[in-house]
């Protein structure tokens, strides 16, 4: 177990400001307590200090986990934001996409959600923008049976294009697919 | 009259030679102390004359400087002098005032190993005189150094011993130990004088071949050999299968675990704002390069149109008289002399299309 070093932490920073942007500062920088990251086994987790002193008993190779599981680097040092750290996230998320009931079980069941799915969206949304699905109920969503809670992409409504938003079931890769014309669709859902 | 001017001519004479006089002598109350060594004359009259006058002493100031300055010539003037090289030059006397020092007083040094053993026996220096009597050259000569009195290096006749390899080369192997001294001279020398400024040596712990050394030492007694050339182990050759040793990186040092958490919090927040305060800036390019997109986009569209009319030359100077207007409002990373040359004409059109191409390709990122 270990603190990041610079260039992991801006990664990783990079990474979560895609979804919260300078809310990520209300993380590092809490009022209630002192929060810190930690590496182990490649790893991130959240933990508070108090927590990180207790685990610190444990020897390395004997302790799971500790606080809240992020993420992970690969071994390309490239970060994977999980699910679990969907709990941190939601609250802080800048551009939140409410869907309807009916597309919520196809979400969960990790579907592709289209533009008449949408129930809400916040303004200003751009194209390939990180962020958070929220249920009606403002719940927010996580398909089920992914690792990693990845790259939800959304892309705005204008005139010509229309747009479908896409999740990814697979090891995060995100397709995003524009389709010029209403009567070029080729295919249905 | 001719009487006259050369009486006053006379009076005016005496008057100059007065007021010379009256300038080279100075009165004053004390006498100045005079250090001619530094050429530093010090004046210890009171100094009624800058009280008097009030915040405007330049006057008073520049009469006092010029009298002490006359008064410090006249002393020079009465050094004995010498004529060197068409000069008449003063010899300056020793200075008699001390100079503080320069530097600060040089620290003490931590003690050689001879002289911590040293003083640990109660070892005193024996005084020893520096020439000796050499017998054979028959002159007195150094005890040590260059031509010393007894050099064993130097002998043209040395008897073989018993017991040793008649085969052997006695003149070599005496150079050979005096090279070693030298070589063991030098090294605790600098490791004295690293003791000395606390620095690392390079240790050679367990470099000494013993014959009883594991497989990894052996390794890594290897491994330094080959990097302790000059060429810090470039081009040293190695066997068929050898293969670069693993571990041989330095090793990387992190942050303690409980290190100083207000530090750390405030250099991740210090990152953070150093994140944010760039993002505006690539938004823009996105923004401008999606929008010269579009405008290709629009422009070939309408290209294709306007070639599927059929219309020529005329067709086509609108939408580029057209297009002249648009840029230089846009503004964005095109320059507006680029929109001057698309209008230029349909051949130079294309050739400059390709011209803008290249230019384009630029914000292609």
């Amino acid at each position: 177990m270990r603190p990041l070093t610079e260039e992991e932490t801006r990664v990783m920073f990079e990474k979560i400001a895609k979804y919260i942007g300078e809310n990520l500062q209300l993380l590092v920088d809490r009022p209630d307590g002192t929060y810190c990251f930690r590496l182990h086994n490649d790893r991130v987790y959240y933990v508070s200090e108090k927590i990180l002193k207790l685990a610190a008993n444990i020897s390395g190779d004997k302790l799971v986990s500790l606080g809240t599981c992020f993420g992970k680097f690969t071994k390309t040092h490239k970060f994977r934001l999980h699910i679990t750290a969907l709990d941190y996230l939601a609250p802080y998320a800048k551009y939140k996409v409410w869907i309807k009931p009916g597309a919520e079980q196809s979400f969960l069941y990790g579907n592709h959600v289209l533009k008449s799915g949408l129930g809400r969206i916040t303004e200003n949304t751009s194209q390939y923008q990180g962020v958070v699905v929220y249920s009606m109920a403002d719940v927010p969503l996580h398909p089920q049976g992914e690792k990693d809670l990845l790259n939800t992409h959304c892309l705005h409504g204008e005139e010509i294009y229309l747009h479908l938003i896409l999740t990814s079931a697979y090891q995060g890769s995100t397709m995003i697919y524009y389709i010029t014309n209403e009567m070029d669709i080729e295919f249905s859902v | 009259m001719e009487g006259q001017s050369v009486e006053e001519l006379l009076a005016k004479a005496e008057r100059d030679e007065a007021e010379k006089l009256q300038r080279i002598t100075v009165h004053k109350e004390l006498e100045l102390e005079f250090d001619l060594g530094n050429l530093l004359a010090s004046d210890r009259n009171p100094p009624t004359g800058l009280r008097h006058a009030g915040p405007t002493r330049e006057a008073e100031l520049k009469a006092l400087a010029r009298d002490n300055t006359q008064l410090l010539i006249n002393q020079l003037w009465q050094l004995p002098t010498e004529r060197v090289e068409e000069a008449l030059v003063a010899r300056l006397p020793e200075p008699s005032t001390r100079l503080p020092r320069e530097k600060p007083v040089p620290r003490p040094r931590p003690l050689t190993r001879w002289q911590q053993f040293a003083r640990l026996k109660g070892i005193r220096p024996k005084k020893k005189t520096n020439l000796v009597w050499d017998e054979v050259s028959g002159q007195w000569r150094r005890r040590w150094g260059y031509q010393r009195a007894r050099d064993d290096t130097k002998e043209w006749l040395i008897e073989v011993p018993g017991n040793a390899d008649p085969m052997e080369d006695q003149f070599a192997k005496r150079i050979q130990a005096k090279k070693e001294r030298v070589a063991k001279n030098e090294l605790n020398r600098l490791r004295n004088l690293a003791r000395a400024h606390k620095m690392q040596l390079p240790s050679a712990a367990g470099m000494h071949p013993t014959g009883h050394q594991s497989k990894e030492e052996l390794g890594r007694a290897m491994q330094v050999a080959k990097v302790s050339t000059a060429s810090v182990g470039r081009f040293q050759e190695h066997l068929p299968k050898e293969k670069a040793p693993r571990g041989s990186g330095k090793k990387r040092k992190f942050q303690p675990l409980f290190g100083d958490f207000a530090a750390e919090r405030k250099s991740q927040l210090e990152m953070l704002r150093v994140m944010n305060s760039k993002k505006p800036q690539l938004d823009i390019t996105r923004a401008t390069n999606k929008q010269m997109r579009e405008e290709d986009q629009e422009e070939a569209a309408k290209r294709r149109k306007m070639s599927q009319k059929g219309k020529r030359k005329g067709g086509r100077q609108g939408p580029g008289g057209k297009r002249k207007g648009g840029t230089p409002s846009q503004g964005g990373k095109r320059k507006g002399g680029l929109g001057g040359k698309m209008s230029s004409g349909p051949p130079g059109m294309s050739g400059k299309r390709k011209g803008g191409q290249h230019q384009g390709g630029k914000r292609r990122k």
